[in-house]
């Protein structure tokens, strides 16, 4: 069974056709890249995956869950984290992770997050209020937050936009050890494609709702004759030349 | 309910108590305006008093005590369920909350146990103060004051669920509503004064509101020490239809929400 699985996915909004029937599936313990440029369609479908918003056709499956009749249980096993949705700043990062270990049901929620701020560094800015923290420490509080749940499926929108190197490197050298260790599925949207070569084993790249090319990042490169995913990224977007055959 | 939906209602109330937990300033503002409105028409009814010296206007003065106490019971019902949601709006927090497991009728749960704690917070100050500053005891009412409390919370619930599904579908446009709604409904709502004072074109229109039989009750206790059990009926029965309706307006416009892919750019 896949671990998530989407079939003739479409978001139509009024005039503009923002998600077009697009299909795909990740593996239990794959780690997938959605690339593609602004309004390609990423966050579009990651919120069809969510259940955060209802597709105008298509089915999506997480789990073995159908997202239109079954997400709860989906969402209990999965989580999510991104840059653009906040936490509330008021609170302090233990109480926000507190507040998310009791929505996900997390048994021992305090023992939980000891054990996350110990991973994530957070130690020093547990009771310091989230929306005084930098760019880095929030991006791992979002992080502890996304993970506060063990989630089988984990969805990250951009998980180091506006990070430095050292801070984006310390994330992603994580990211590949939870995967390693729990054999958690990944989906992954990103600009950075350095990023998406490292962690992911599969990538779609989208252009204007569409999926226009998917495989390895080792595939990718192959077919398009480049030495990196970004000059891969750049032909498609720009249509500058076509996937040669292997 | 299962533990893991209490759970999760405990979660999203420890959000909004954690709140508190930080902030002495939010809980004494709480409690500020019922007590404001209470001295200000305390003093006032103190003075009709004084000044006729007469016992109806002692009683007026003591309906219009019970009155100004008992609307704070639904405007801070109302405010508490409505400033809760917002506060998620707020701090941009509305995608995490939803893409948890957290169920619509759990947050609404949760959103009236907040509403309640607010409203007891905010009113019972003001309750005890109308008692030591002008020996108005809103207690002496007896038990069916806590019907009377029953219905204007629900009357607030309803008008806030109204307004959180108008801010699903308007956005921050409709946040103003939040904070007036209930000023335009008070005067239809017979708070200060008996129902045949308005025009008579409007009072079928005020009978319609649950408010309006309360408040109706209330007067027939403080002027004729009389139980209206009629206009309570009938405060609950409309209370059912408002509240049915309210209901299905939110779960639609929740859905629509999610059709627009509202819930993620919502508090911007």
């Amino acid at each position: 069974m896949n671990a998530i699985q989407v079939e003739s996915l479409s978001k139509r909004y009024d005039a503009v056709l923002a998600v077009d029937n697009i299909d795909f599936t990740v593996r239990p313990g794959a780690t997938f890249g959605l690339l593609g440029g602004n309004g390609a369609g990423k966050t579009t479908t990651i919120a069809m995956l969510l259940a955060l918003i209802v597709p105008t056709s298509g089915r999506i499956t997480v789990l073995g869950h159908d997202m239109a009749t079954d997400r709860y249980a989906a969402l209990a096993r999965m989580n999510f984290s991104s840059p653009y949705v906040a936490l509330p700043h008021r609170l302090s990062v233990m109480q926000n992770l507190r507040v998310y270990g009791h929505l996900y049901n997390v048994r021992k929620v305090d023992a939980r997050i000891a054990t996350l701020a110990r991973e994530l560094d957070l130690g020093a800015i547990l009771h310091r209020p989230a929306g005084e923290l930098s760019a880095g420490q929030k991006t791992r509080v979002a992080l502890a937050k996304a993970l506060i749940n063990k989630p089988e499926v984990l969805l990250l929108d951009e998980p180091t936009a506006s990070l430095d190197p050292d801070t984006g490197d310390m994330v992603r050298t994580w990211l590949e050890q939870y995967r390693a260790d729990s054999g958690c599925t990944i989906l992954l949207a990103s600009h950075n494609m350095a990023e998406v070569e490292r962690l992911c084993t599969d990538v779609a790249m989208l252009k204007q709702g569409r999926i226009v090319d998917r495989g390895s990042p080792a595939d990718l490169l192959a077919r398009y004759g480049r030495h990196d995913l970004e000059a891969v990224f750049l032909d498609i977007a720009r249509d500058r030349r076509q996937s040669v055959p292997v | 309910m299962n533990s893991a939906a209490l759970r999760r209602i405990w979660g999203l109330m420890y959000r909004h108590l954690a709140l508190y937990r930080r902030s002495w300033p939010r809980l004494l503002e709480l409690a500020y305006w019922p007590i404001l409105q209470m001295c200000i028409w305390g003093f006032t009814a103190r003075f009709l008093a004084m000044r006729t010296g007469y016992n109806p206007a002692i009683m007026a003065g003591a309906t219009l005590l019970g009155g100004v106490l008992l609307w704070e019971v639904t405007l801070r019902s109302q405010m508490g369920m409505s400033i809760s949601f917002m506060e998620e709006m707020w701090s941009r927090n509305l995608g995490h909350v939803f893409v948890s497991p957290l169920r619509p009728s759990e947050m609404l749960a949760a959103l009236v146990a907040m509403s309640i704690i607010r409203m007891l917070v905010g009113v019972i100050p003001a309750i005890l103060l109308a008692w030591a500053f002008y020996a108005f005891n809103l207690f002496t009412f007896g038990p069916v004051l806590v019907l009377f409390f029953i219905n204007l919370m629900i009357f607030g619930w309803m008008v806030a669920l109204a307004v959180i599904s108008l801010i699903l579908r308007h956005g921050m446009g409709a946040e103003a509503l939040a904070w007036g709604v209930m000023f335009g409904i008070a005067p239809l709502s017979a708070v200060f004064y008996p129902v045949t004072v308005l025009p008579a074109w409007l009072q079928p229109i005020s009978l319609m509101l649950p408010t309006t039989h309360v408040f109706e009750g209330m007067r027939a206790i403080v002027l004729q020490n009389d139980i209206r059990w009629d206009h309570l009926a009938a405060a609950f029965a409309l209370n059912c239809v408002w509240l049915s309706a309210a209901l299905l307006l939110f779960a639609r416009q929740f859905h629509q929400a999610r059709v627009r892919g509202a819930l993620l750019s919502i508090g911007e």
